[in-house]
């Protein structure tokens, strides 16, 4: 069962939101991680970039697979997860930890509402692989 | 059960050339230079000579080369050993004769500059293949310039973007309009990147349930109005026929489309049914599938375009036509204005042309559709086999490739990686596995009409017997294979840190 | 048929096993208006000798293949060890398959590797692909590639780039909203001029050959610091890769991308193909590369073996966001040109290539003394050269075929009408010093 901790916003593209004043840190859920498999290469914006909410802010890469990465809400890149670099499979070890990709300055905080909690996440989880 | 197939047998170790090498030695002698030679820096001022004296190249004897590359060569499966089921690769067998063929000096020889009047036996093998490819596809325009399949597709989707902009100009709103190219999602990945290249978007139909082209969403995706073409295996890459082909392509046809077919599994029609009476526009064969010429661990293949007279003004330049003047004779005819260029150096991999004229003289018209026959014959041998024991899902006849999956075993989690895993302990090369993505734990398997019926059993109760591991003995299939010189590699490791050459000690850094 | 080993009385008893009545039957799928209904008009079925006789008969109308030859222009007649053909002819190499398998393909991965190697080691870059069809369709993918890592859409490509080369490149780009500038040629030296005007901020990369189609060396260091100084990328083309073996390494020079047509090692000319193309560039753009890479990868007891690698840039999982559409490529002539490049090694590769350049400049003397002839560019030149005749060339060179039995080189007015004095000669060190003296004996008298 995926571990889904309390206290983040979830997209349905399965990445999480952590939000701290107007900063989010953004990530993949352990639920993606697993998925994918072996993450070997994680392509990732530079600083200062803006995005809206749901645009493609860079991709994860397994041996045999990509994905793309999609924001959970707009925002401009204030700091990027560079040693994703040089040691990928954080994200497969510690998705809401060291393996966390970008963090951004929040556009519009009234975006988060939009997100799931970590219950309607479980659930959607779930009903996805029914 | 015995392994009827495979016993281990001694594998040898060895390093790479690299690490072989040793000061001094040599593997080559040439002729003592017989003309005055001039002082190196007259020829060419040092600036512009190397000064690194090829430090790293290997130096080796001829023994040691000789050994280094047999020694290597022993760790490949390949179809001189057996069957070599990958499905839409069709891993025949590849004749001596047409490697004697292909050696001739008076074609090895013979360099693509030559006068035409002196390269005229050249010029006739590709006409003569011309020929017979388009009676076999029932499309008389051909082109074998192109050097592989996905450079066949290039070169097709090419022409259509080059037909349409001739037929609609390039500046009216319909022009500008008409991008899209459609592609089932069964496709092979080089047909949305061929198609991209091309300059088109791509937009996917979906499947039925059945395994076929969703014909309703074919028509929803026509009526937009903005189809260009479309990109079609048939059989499709599940081994079923397209049945409603003719309906497809009218479909696409009234659209203001053409239709393009990849022709992977041609090995299924030869001398049975042709892409041209299907209402095909135009399609690339693989000789290095249909045609037997091999596939030489990754190439060289061919992939000549066949196209409809009214494609063929769009056919990639030189085209090899006859002098017209009725001596019999040959020419490179480069004054096609409505080409859409050259996709390639020279004419072609014109080595595959000689062996795919002698594949095809070999055969005769009647042995053509004797291996079409024999190929589909052996593909439902293995569909009936293993009905039972593998999940199929389509109901529909194969045609010269069957398909499973791995559903019942993966249950006990046993997977199609590993089932692939374990057929090597069994001595046979995998099939093609995960492959079309439509189908989850796909295993396509392919056996060509080159095998023959005891070793097609042997291979159906191999597969039988992992299904039985899968259930009792889980850990050996997932642990498989057993006999390899090599265990399964660490393929995550290799993507994160990937090393992609030599380099000598102390100096090894990551690529 | 003798490659079908189930004979017809076994396939009979096949079809009954599975409830079929005849062969027919096996394709009910096929509606039955698109089923042939008459056998195909190709022609009967030869036998072995016969079909040997067909082939030899066609080949002995090659005249040009019997003759010794001064042509070049992208392929080389060059000695080849007989172990590469006799090497590449093991069942193992020829007839197995892209090794998807590793496990049961370590001998194919671990040659790719080595393949690898010897491109950087010779091109003097850091990464090197599994091969790419030829040199003309590697070039084209290193201008689609420049665009890739550059996001900029002009590419200036060198007048003197091989015009085939050129051909292909519109091709590749005529969708990819790519455009090509050209580079003039000096008309004193032969070489590219440097047109600093041209180098502005809309440019990806400019392309160079060399030596170039007209067999000049090109002087790549002085464009590498233009180049780079504009935010572009230098491509840089090698037609005659034994020229590796003299010249400075383009990696040396400053170059970006290197692709090059691998035929000269150990592949015959077999008129125009397969041949090899060779692909390498710099560690940082491992990520944007077209086409195979092999890597070293370990099993679980720490084995040493090789896989394909870095995948995900290729058409089968990115599908249209592929870095390339290519898929099989000339595994089997690339493995031919690493055991050429083994066998010769580090010093026949270097001897190889002096012998080219020696002969050449022997050649090239002789034809200048010659009254009437001269050799247009000053440029230094490795192995090929141009030679401007006193009459047309093309008649020349006919007359050479006819009265000398020699194939003189390549009348320049196939690719440029205006230059119809103008011939192309190379010589590598297959021609004996006769052949040298006969060809200009029979320019003499020509």
């Amino acid at each position: 069962m995926a571990n889904v901790p309390e206290g983040l916003y979830y997209s349905k593209d399965h990445e999480w939101l952590k939000v701290e004043g107007d900063t989010g840190t953004v990530g993949i859920t352990d639920h993606a991680q697993n998925s994918l498999g072996d993450v070997v290469y994680v392509e990732l914006p530079k600083e200062g970039e803006k995005f809206a909410g749901h645009e493609t802010f860079g991709s994860v890469e397994s041996v045999k697979a990509v994905s793309e990465l999609f924001l959970p809400v707009g925002g401009e890149v204030t700091e990027v997860n560079g040693s994703l670099n040089d040691e990928p499979e954080k994200v497969n070890t510690d998705p809401y930890g060291e393996g966390w990709m970008i963090r951004i300055r929040l556009t519009n905080r009234g975006e988060v509402d939009s997100l799931l909690s970590a219950a309607e996440y479980e659930d959607y989880i779930k009903s996805e692989s029914e | 059960m015995t392994i009827t197939k495979a016993t281990t047998h001694v594998t040898q170790n060895e390093a790479l050339v690299f690490e072989r090498s040793q000061t001094g030695r040599r593997g080559y002698r040439l002729p003592a230079l017989d003309v005055e030679e001039t002082a190196l820096d007259e020829l060419l001022p040092a600036e512009l000579r190397r000064d690194d004296d090829l430090e790293g190249v290997p130096e080796l004897s001829e023994p040691d080369v000789v050994r280094h590359f047999t020694r290597i060569s022993t760790w490949n499966y390949n179809i001189d050993l057996g069957l070599y089921p990958l499905g839409s690769c069709t891993m025949k067998y590849n004749s001596r004769l047409n490697e004697r063929v292909a050696r001739i000096p008076g074609f090895a020889n013979l360099h693509p500059l030559a006068p035409e009047e002196d390269a005229q036996g050249a010029l006739e093998v590709m006409y003569e293949l011309q020929q017979h490819l388009a009676e076999i596809t029932g499309l008389p325009g051909v082109s074998l310039q192109p050097a592989a399949g996905a450079h066949g597709e290039m070169t097709g989707v090419m022409m259509i973007r080059a037909f349409l902009d001739a037929r609609d100009g390039t500046t009216s709103d319909e022009a500008k309009r008409r991008k899209v190219m459609l592609i089932p999602d069964s496709a092979h990945g080089t047909n949305p990147a061929s198609a991209h290249l091309s300059g088109f978007t791509v937009k996917t139909i979906r499947s039925t349930p059945e395994g076929l082209t969703d014909l309703e969403h074919l028509r929803e995706l026509c009526a937009a109005g903005d189809v260009a073409g479309l990109m079609l295996t048939n059989p499709n890459t599940c081994g079923i026929f397209e049945r409603n082909i003719r309906e497809i392509c009218d479909i696409v046809h009234e659209a203001g489309g053409l239709v393009y077919m990849d022709g992977a599994n041609m090995n299924a029609l030869v001398g049975v049914a042709r892409p041209g009476d299907m209402g095909v526009d135009v399609i690339h064969l693989n000789l290095h599938k249909t045609f037997s010429t091999p596939h030489g661990g990754g190439g060289p293949g061919s992939g000549p375009c066949c196209c409809t007279a009214e494609l063929e003004p769009f056919l990639p330049v030189p085209r090899v036509v006859t002098s017209g003047t009725g001596d019999g004779a040959y020419r490179l005819d480069y004054e096609r204005p409505h080409s859409i260029g050259r996709v390639k150096a020279f004419y072609g991999n014109f080595g595959m042309h000689l062996r795919a004229l002698a594949y095809i003289l070999t055969h005769g018209n009647d042995g053509l559709r004797e291996a079409t026959e024999a190929a589909v014959l052996n593909a439902r041998y293995i569909a009936h086999g293993l009905a039972d024991t593998f999940d199929r899902p389509f109901d529909s006849p194969p045609m010269h490739e069957c398909l499973f999956t791995d559903k019942r075993q993966s249950r006990k989690g046993v997977h199609t990686l590993d089932i692939a895993k374990r057929l090597i302990d069994y001595g046979f090369h995998p099939m093609t596995i995960y492959f079309p993505l439509i189908v989850q734990g796909a295993m396509l398997i392919e056996p060509t009409e080159s095998v023959g019926r005891s070793e097609l059993q042997q291979f159906v109760d191999a597969m039988k017997e992992i299904a039985r591991e899968a259930l009792e003995d889980a850990d050996t299939v997932l642990n498989a294979p057993h006999t390899t010189r090599i265990g399964r590699l660490d393929e995550a490791a290799a993507a994160r840190k990937p090393v992609l050459r030599w380099k000598p000690e102390g100096k090894a850094t990551a690529a | 048929m003798r490659y079908i080993p189930n004979s017809p009385e076994e396939r009979q008893e096949m079809l009954r096993g599975l409830g079929l009545g005849s062969a027919a039957e096996l394709f009910d799928s096929i509606p039955a208006d698109i089923v042939l209904t008459e056998p195909l008009k190709t022609p009967d079925a030869l036998s072995e000798i016969e079909l040997l006789e067909r082939f030899e008969a066609m080949a002995s109308k090659n005249a040009a293949a019997r003759r010794p030859s001064f042509l070049g222009a992208g392929a080389y007649h060059h000695y080849a060890p007989t172990i590469v053909d006799s090497l590449i002819q093991r069942s193992e190499f020829f007839t197995a398959y892209t090794p998807y398998q590793p496990e049961i393909s370590q001998g194919t991965l671990q040659a790719i590797f080595e393949f690898q190697t010897l491109v950087c080691q010779l091109t003097g870059m850091d990464v090197a692909n599994a091969s790419m069809y030829d040199g003309s369709t590697a070039m084209a993918e290193a201008v689609l590639m420049a665009e890739r890592v550059t996001r900029r859409q002009r590419v200036l490509v060198s007048g003197a780039v091989h015009p085939e080369y050129l051909r292909v490149a519109e091709t590749y780009v005529a969708h990819a909203g790519i455009e090509l500038g050209r580079l003039e040629t000096d008309e004193a030296t032969g070489r590219t001029a440097i047109d600093a005007s041209a180098l502005d901020d809309k440019v990806a990369a400019v392309v160079l050959q060399s030596p170039n189609f007209f067999g000049c060396v090109e002087d790549l260091k002085a464009f590498a610091d233009r180049v780079h100084a504009a935010g572009a990328l230098l491509v840089v083309v090698v037609t005659e890769a034994a020229s590796f073996g003299l010249l400075r390494s383009p990696g040396a020079c400053g170059a970006d991308i290197v692709v090059a047509e691998g035929q000269s090692f150990g592949v015959p000319v077999s008129y125009g193909g397969p041949y090899v193309g060779l692909f390498a560039t710099r560690e940082k753009y491992a990520r944007q590369i077209p086409g195979r890479l092999a890597g070293i990868a370990y099993d679980k007891e720490g084995r040493r073996g090789f896989v394909l690698t870095l995948a995900t840039r290729e058409q089968h999982i990115r599908r249209e966001k592929a870095t390339s559409n290519i898929c099989t490529n000339e595994g089997l002539i690339a493995l031919a040109a690493t055991i050429y490049m083994t066998a010769l090694g580090r010093k026949g590769l270097q001897e190889v290539a002096a012998q080219c350049a020696q002969k050449a400049a022997y050649a090239r003397r002789q034809i200048a003394a010659l009254e009437g002839f001269s050799i247009p560019y000053s440029a230094p030149v490795f192995n090929e050269f141009v030679v401007r005749a006193p009459s047309d060339a093309a008649g020349l060179l006919r007359r050479l075929a006819s009265e000398h039995n020699v194939t003189g080189g390549l009348a320049l007015s196939r690719y440029y009408p205006e230059r119809a004095n103008d011939i192309l000669v190379c010589v590598t060190e297959t021609n004996k010093r006769a052949d040298i003296d006969a060809l200009v004996a029979g320019l003499k008298q020509s």
